[in-house]
């Protein structure tokens, strides 16, 4: 306990509250107080996580971390309570039944040939092998087979990316042998398949010898970008973000009108407040001739998230955060909602499907990736 | 009514039957997760278990309480902890005791067969069947049969991990050649 105090600078606590205050969960009516948290871990007390059930609730969004004056590490927190947690065998409630757990611990263990790449046709050129390059594809396929029923294609940021960088000039390597990055896994407590993923992934980009890692997704960005960094051994690939490439890169991109006049960008908590990545998207997204962003109410290091990053608890209190967010970005009278990372467009999509506020809140839905990749020339 | 998802065909499959099972009868047992729903395929095994109906051992059945119930989680999570194979079970439609959960069971086996594809698992792993409660010599064939092809399929990848552990298997109840009798 007094190792974990030190780590997350938890010692450093006045108990202001500004954690709990800002909390998300809090704000629509849950009992996660972050600060409770906080303060139990400085008096040394031995949280049971068999019976604390805030513990799965909190979103590990990061919002009580940007405005915590003495830098408390909450999310830091949260996952060494889990950690804790999963040790006495205790899950989260409700993801989807574990299901999305399961897929990636399997991928873990290995053993199977993948089939993860359907998706990849021919006017794609990529390299299964060796490149400069690697595109981090993520579970887009994965997620596209799990919920039919939002009628989604996350499938087709990934591909959108493709195209993207291959008008750049780039031959991405797009790995048959990818895993699931593990994030999910690693903020729900399982750091033992975490490992195994991680250090199958990052042998996998190292002999690829690429010197760079792209990728279109937010959490896998920064589990690359943070959490693989203790894996590599000497050279350390750049991690980029799709959207910071696009930044980087900005002055090869021959943008065109794709039809698009009034849209809204969702932050994802994993770019905006981990990575601390806002201005990239919105710049790429600006620079689209046509194109007028709209800032919903909250942005940037303020932006709601999509209540459901890690596929861990889902419950009345994050539909509400979605629906919330989603007035939000109704009130803007954007045509389309873009965001960064699949899953804010699997959850948002989810909660347009409340009979009660569907029509209110239902808007059109695209990854950054797919708004690009239609205005190139 | 059954959707079959195995690619091989059945009649051929039946003729190499026996041959297949002495072969292979020392070399490896499969672990079959059935799922059952509790007012047919349930009572189905029950059937083919007081009508004496002889039929493989190799499985540990789960009850619930439609087959509408058995969602991809249940399925994976066989996978993941080292099921060689899963048989999903209810019953016939039109039948289903809930009106229209074997429907709801079709539309949750799509999804996870889908996963498991995407996974690499191989198909012939998972199966859907309607069972009623009468058809207790129906159920033992099914059981005969899945057996095989997971026998032929071999172990599951998943299967030699330290998470095999976690599934304890009582040594005499595979033993006894009539499981469902129990
Ligand atoms: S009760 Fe048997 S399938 Fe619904």
């Amino acid at each position: 306990m007094q190792q974990l105090v030190r780590d997350t600078n938890a010692w450093a606590c006045y108990d202001c509250g500004k954690c709990t205050a800002t909390c998300p969960v809090a704000r629509v009516g849950g009992s996660l107080s972050p600060r409770r948290h906080v303060l139990s871990a400085n008096l040394g007390e031995e949280t049971d996580p068999g019976r604390d059930d805030t513990l799965f609730t909190c979103l590990t969004c990061g919002l009580c971390e940007s405005r915590c004056p003495a830098e408390v590490s909450y999310t830091g927190l949260v996952r060494r309570l889990r950690e804790a947690a999963f040790d006495a065998k205790i899950e989260p409630e409700c993801p989807h039944g574990g299901a999305l757990q399961s897929v990636m611990r399997m991928m873990a263990k290995g053993g199977t040939q993948q089939d993860r790449l359907g998706w990849l046709t021919e006017d794609l050129k990529t390299d299964p092998k060796e490149g400069e390059v690697f595109l981090w594809t993520g579970c887009t396929g994965y997620y596209d087979a799990f919920f039919p029923e939002f009628d989604m294609k996350t499938v087709e940021g990934t591909k959108a990316t493709v195209r993207i960088l291959n008008h750049l000039g780039i031959t991405p390597v797009v790995s048959p042998e990818e895993r699931c990055c593990g994030h999910d896994l690693l903020w729900n407590g399982d750091r033992q398949s975490f490992d195994a993923l991680a250090r199958h992934n990052v042998e996998l980009v190292r002999s690829s010898e690429a010197w760079m890692v792209v990728t279109p997704c937010a959490e896998c960005a920064r589990t690359w970008k943070i959490d693989y960094e203790p894996y590599f051994e000497g050279r350390i690939p750049q991690v980029v973000h799709l959207t910071e490439l696009l930044e980087e890169r900005f002055d090869d991109l021959r943008l065109k009108a794709n039809g698009m006049n009034r849209v809204t960008y969702q932050d994802p908590c994993r770019l905006c407040r981990h990575m601390g990545v806002h201005d990239a998207p919105r710049k790429v997204l600006e620079a689209i001739p046509g194109i007028e962003l709209e800032e919903m109410k909250s942005n940037r290091h303020g932006a709601a998230c999509c209540a459901g990053g890690t596929w861990g608890n889902c419950d009345r209190f994050a539909k509400r955060i979605q629906i919330d967010r989603l007035r939000e970005a109704r009130a803007t009278e954007a045509e389309v909602l873009v965001t960064a990372c699949p899953k804010c467009q699997i959850h948002f999509r989810c909660a347009m499907k409340d009979p009660n506020f569907g029509s209110e809140i239902s808007i059109e839905m695209l990854d950054v990736a797919e708004v690009v990749a239609s205005a190139l020339v | 009514m059954t959707a079959d998802p195995s690619p091989s065909p059945r009649p051929a499959q039946k003729k190499k039957k026996a041959a297949t099972r002495k072969a292979a009868k020392t070399a490896f047992d499969p672990r079959i997760v059935v799922f059952a729903c509790n007012w047919c395929s349930y009572a189905g095994a029950d059937t083919a278990g007081v009508s004496r109906i002889q039929h493989q051992p190799h499985f540990r059945m789960i009850r619930v309480m439609c087959s509408g119930r058995i969602q991809p989680a249940f399925v994976l999570r066989a996978f993941e902890k080292g099921a060689d194979g899963v048989l999903v079970s209810g019953c016939h439609f039109g039948d289903c005791h809930y009106i229209f959960g074997n429907e709801r069971a079709v539309e949750q086996f799509e999804k996870t067969m889908n996963v498991v594809k995407l996974l690499g698992i191989e198909e012939g792993r998972l199966r859907l069947e309607w069972i009623s409660a009468a058809e207790g010599a129906r159920f033992a064939e099914v059981i005969d049969e899945f057996t095989d092809q997971v026998r032929v399929l071999g172990p599951s990848p998943f299967a030699t991990s330290d998470a095999i552990e976690e599934i304890e298997v009582p040594e005499t109840e595979t033993e006894t050649g009539k499981g469902m009798e129990a």
